[in-house]
C-alpha cells in the first residue's frame, strides 16, 4: 500500500506448535507440583529466580542466541510462543523476561566478546537478571533530555546522576544504561548519549524503592555517585546510543506481553457470564476476542517479518499502541459486562479479586515502554506526516 | 503482494477505467459498461468458477487480492458478488452464466426455501446490485438441505432502495420465483457457507478501502494549509492519523487472516469461524472509526459530492452490514467461546 504498512501474512510453522505443547506440559507440572501459583503470580508479583532457573534448564531463555554463547539458536517464532504461553499461564518470568527479550539482545551486538562469553551463558542458565536505566526524573518520554553523566576516567568513566522507574532495579544483578558522555549538538539533540553495562553490585549505587499505586515494589529510584565503569561496558558507539535504539524497538513492542498483561481477566469473565449468557454477555464476549485475535494475527505477522530480517519498526508501534490500549480497557468493559452477574458469596471472588488488581495496574500500560503519545508519533513519522 | 497476472490484469483495469476520480466525475454511466466489459473479458468475473464450469478456475487466494484491490478502488460493479455467485454456484456443481450476478441473503436473519413446487418462498433484504445483476444465486432451505438455486432476476420482484446512495441495496421478494437450476451443496459445506464466505469477502475489501482513505487523508493533511501551516503538523491530526493507520492494519490484518484460512482450507470448522467472524466485527469497527477518523480530517470538503472521499466511506457504511454486521458476529462469537468455557478460549485463539 501507498504508506507501506506491511503485516505478512504468517502462520506459526511446526516445530514451534510442537514446542507449545511441551510449554504447556511444563506449566502444567509446575502448577501441579506447587512450583509457582498463577494467581499469586498476577496479584504478589512473578520474580521467582528458583522458576528462571527451571526455565532456563529447559533451554527456553535466550533460545534464538549462538550456541557458543549458551542459547539455542532456535527461530523467534518459537521464542514467541515460549513467550506467550508464559504469559498467559501467569508464569513468574520476571527474574529473565528483561534480559531474554532486551538485554541479551543488546550484549549480543554490541559487547565485547569476553563480556558475551561472561554474561550471555549466565542469563540463559537463569542466573542473571537486567534491569533498564533510560528513565530519569527530568527524562521520562523525552528519553534524550537524559542528564546523568557519565565522564572519562583513567580505564573508564566515572558516573553520577540519577535513574527514575527502573523496574527490577532491586534484584537485578546488571542494569543497561543510558548515559550522558556528550552535550546534544545544534544539529542533533540525540547526540551525546551512551549505552553502558553496568554491575549492580559495585559501590557507588543507591537503590531505593519507589512504591507503585497498587502498593507493590516493582520500580525504584537508582542514584549514581561516582560509580566508575571500566572501558569495555561501553556498548556500541559512545555518542551514538540514538543510532541503536530504532531497529531493537520493533522487537520490544510487538510481542505479546504488549497486549496479554491483563488476559487473566477475560477468562474469568466468561467463566462468571456462563455457558450460555445473555446477548450482551456474548456480545461484549465476541468483540473481546475478534479484537484480541486480531492483536495477536498482526503481533504474530511481526514476529515473522522480524525473523525474516526485516525492521517492522512501524508495525511494531502500531502493535503496542493498540495492543496496550486493549489490555487497559479489557478490565473495564469486563466489569461492564459481568455489572448483572448473581453477587452471591463465592460465586465472582476470583473474577473480582483479578479485576481490581487489573483496574489499579492498567494506567500503567499505556505509559510503559513507550506512550500512547510517542507511539502515535512514531506513527505519524511513518506515515510521513512529521 | 503476489506477481500473479490475474492481479497485474485487474490493477491496470481499475487504473483505467475506474479510477474514482474519474469515476466521480463522470456526467453518465457509461463507463460502467465499459468497465464491466473489460473485467468479463479478462475472465476476472468468473475466477472462482472452475474452468469446466466455463470460469477462469483462479485460486481463492487470487481472488481475495483481487478484492482487495477492489476495496482500494471502491469499485462500483458487482465483481465482488459475482465472484461470490460463481463461487456458490460452483459448491453445488452447478455451471455459470455470463453477466453480473448477486447472491442472496446477505442478512444472517432472512431465509428462503424452496417448495414442494420447486419454487421459492422468502424474500432478501439488502441485497447489492439486485437491481443489476441478471442472475441471482441463492442459497435456500430444501426440506432441511442447504440448496444452492439459480434464479433469473426477470423472476424476483425488487423493491430498490436510497439507502447508501451506491452499488444498490434491494429488497429481493422470491415468493413463487422459479429457478433455473437448483442442487444440494456439496458435501463439507453448511448452510452458513455464504455468510461465512461473505464475511470474508466483505472484510477484504474493507481492509483496501480503508487503506485507500488513510492514504486520501494522509495526502491531503499534507497538503492543506490551515493557521499558515499543513494541517498535517498538528499534533491532534498526526494522532488522529495514527489510529487510522491503526484501525487499517488491524483490518487488513485480520481480513488477510481469514481469507488465508478460507483460501487454504486449514485449521477445520472452528479455525474457518474464529477467524471469519473475527476479521468481519474487527474489519467492521474499523471501517466505522476509520471513515469518521477520515471525515474529521478532511474537513468540509470531504462532505462534498464532488471529493471521492465518500465513494470509499459510503460502500465502508454498507458492507459493514453485508452477510452479519458487528453485533451479530461477535454475539455468534460470544456464544461459541462461551459454550466451549473459559479454559478453551485461549487453546482457541493459539491455535490460529
Amino acid at each position: 500500500m501507498s504508506h507501506a504498512i506491511q503485516f505478512d501474512q504468517l502462520r506459526l510453522p511446526g516445530e514451534a506448535e510442537e514446542l507449545r505443547l511441551e510449554v504447556r506440559a511444563f506449566l502444567a507440572d509446575e502448577i501441579a507440583s506447587g512450583g509457582f501459583d498463577p494467581a499469586a503470580s498476577v496479584l504478589r508479583g512473578g520474580f521467582d529466580r528458583a522458576f528462571s532457573r527451571r526455565v532456563g534448564a529447559r533451554g527456553w531463555i535466550g533460545m534464538t542466541w549462538p550456541k557458543r554463547y549458551g542459547g539455542g539458536e532456535r527461530s523467534f517464532l518459537e521464542r514467541y510462543v515460549v513467550t506467550e504461553e508464559f504469559r498467559v499461564a501467569n508464569a513468574p518470568t520476571g527474574a529473565h523476561f528483561t534480559a531474554d527479550r532486551q538485554s541479551g539482545p543488546v550484549l549480543l551486538k554490541y559487547a565485547p566478546e569476553h563480556i558475551k562469553n561472561d554474561v550471555l551463558p549466565r542469563i540463559t542458565r537463569g542466573e542473571c537478571c537486567f534491569c533498564i536505566g533510560m528513565s530519569e526524573p527530568n527524562s521520562g518520554s523525552d528519553l534524550f533530555a537524559a542528564s546523568t553523566r557519565a565522564t572519562p576516567t583513567a580505564g573508564g568513566y566515572l558516573v553520577s546522576g540519577t535513574k527514575l522507574w527502573t523496574s527490577n532495579a532491586h534484584n537485578a544483578d546488571y542494569m543497561i544504561g543510558l548515559f550522558r558522555t556528550s552535550p546534544p549538538t545544534a544539529e542533533n539533540r540525540r547526540h551525546g548519549l551512551t549505552q553502558f553495562l553496568v554491575d549492580l553490585s559495585r559501590s557507588g549505587i543507591t537503590i531505593n524503592p519507589v512504591r507503585n499505586m497498587a502498593g507493590r515494589h516493582e520500580f525504584n529510584e537508582v542514584v549514581f555517585d561516582d560509580l566508575f565503569i571500566p572501558d569495555d561496558h561501553v556498548l556500541g558507539e559512545v555518542d551514538g546510543a540514538w543510532k541503536q535504539a530504532t531497529s531493537e524497538l520493533a522487537y520490544e513492542r510487538s510481542g505479546p506481553e504488549r497486549f496479554l498483561e491483563t488476559f487473566y481477566v477475560l477468562p474469568e469473565l466468561v467463566r462468571v457470564l456462563g455457558g450460555d449468557p445473555d446477548t450482551r454477555g456474548a456480545e461484549g464476549i465476541g468483540r473481546l476476542v475478534a479484537q484480541l485475535h486480531a492483536l495477536r494475527r498482526m503481533s504474530v505477522s511481526v514476529a515473522g517479518m522480524l525473523e525474516a530480517g526485516k525492521e517492522p519498526v512501524l508495525e511494531g508501534s502500531i502493535v503496542k499502541d493498540l495492543g496496550t490500549v486493549w489490555e487497559q480497557e479489557l478490565p473495564a468493559r469486563a466489569r461492564d459486562l459481568a455489572a448483572f452477574v448473581d453477587a452471591a458469596p463465592g460465586n465472582r471472588a476470583t473474577f473480582d479479586e483479578l479485576l481490581e488488581f487489573a483496574t489499579v495496574i492498567a494506567p500503567k500500560l499505556t505509559i510503559q515502554g513507550g506512550t500512547t503519545e510517542v507511539l502515535r508519533g512514531i506513527i505519524a513519522r511513518g506515515l510521513g506526516l512529521r | 503482494m503476489s506477481d500473479s497476472l490475474l492481479l497485474d490484469t485487474t490493477t491496470r483495469i481499475f487504473e483505467d477505467l475506474c479510477d474514482p476520480r474519474t469515476v466521480n466525475a463522470a456526467r453518465d454511466g457509461k463507463w460502467k459498461d465499459t468497465l464491466w466489459e473489460a473485467l468479463e473479458g479478462s475472465g476476472l468475473t468468473l475466477a472462482w468458477v472452475p474452468e469446466e464450469h466455463g470460469g477462469a478456475g483462479a485460486g481463492l487466494a487470487d481472488g481475495f487480492e483481487v478484492l482487495a484491490v477492489s476495496g482500494r478502488f471502491a469499485v462500483p460493479v458487482p465483481l465482488a458478488e459475482t465472484l461470490l455467485a460463481g463461487w456458490l454456484l460452483a459448491q453445488a456443481g452447478l455451471s455459470c452464466p455470463v453477466g453480473p450476478m448477486t447472491v442472496a441473503p446477505s442478512r444472517l436473519r432472512d431465509t428462503v426455501t424452496v417448495r414442494g413446487d420447486g419454487t421459492l418462498a422468502g424474500k432478501a433484504a439488502a441485497i447489492p446490485f439486485a437491481a443489476a445483476a441478471n442472475t441471482l444465486v441463492v442459497l435456500a432451505d430444501r426440506d432441511g438441505a442447504a440448496t444452492v438455486v439459480r434464479v433469473d432476476r426477470s423472476e424476483c420482484t425488487i423493491r430498490t432502495s436510497q439507502g447508501f446512495r451506491d452499488d444498490g441495496r434491494d429488497l429481493v421478494e422470491l415468493d413463487g420465483a422459479r429457478p433455473v437450476e437448483l442442487a444440494p451443496l456439496g458435501p463439507g459445506l453448511g448452510s452458513d457457507c455464504l455468510a461465512l464466505m461473505g464475511a470474508t469477502v466483505r472484510a477484504v475489501q474493507i481492509g483496501g478501502a480503508l487503506e485507500a482513505i488513510l492514504a486520501l487523508a494522509t495526502d491531503y493533511a499534507r497538503e492543506r494549509v490551515a493557521f499558515e501551516r499543513t494541517i498535517s503538523r498538528f499534533q491532534a491530526v498526526q494522532h488522529n492519523l495514527a489510529r487510522l493507520a491503526g484501525e487499517t492494519a488491524a483490518a487488513v490484518a485480520a481480513a488477510g487472516s481469514a481469507a488465508d484460512t478460507v483460501a487454504t482450507g486449514t485449521g477445520g470448522d472452528d479455525a474457518l469461524f474464529l477467524e471469519a467472524a473475527s476479521a468481519k466485527v474487527r474489519a467492521g469497527e474499523a471501517a466505522g472509526t476509520g471513515a469518521a477518523i477520515a471525515h474529521q480530517v478532511h474537513g468540509a470538503i470531504g462532505f462534498t459530492e464532488e471529493h471521492v472521499l465518500h465513494r470509499f466511506t459510503r460502500r465502508l457504511w454498507a458492507w459493514r452490514d453485508d452477510f452479519g454486521s458487528e453485533s451479530e458476529w461477535a454475539v455468534r462469537l460470544g456464544r461459541f467461546v462461551a459454550a466451549a468455557g473459559a479454559d478453551d478460549l485461549w487453546p482457541l485463539l493459539a491455535s490460529r
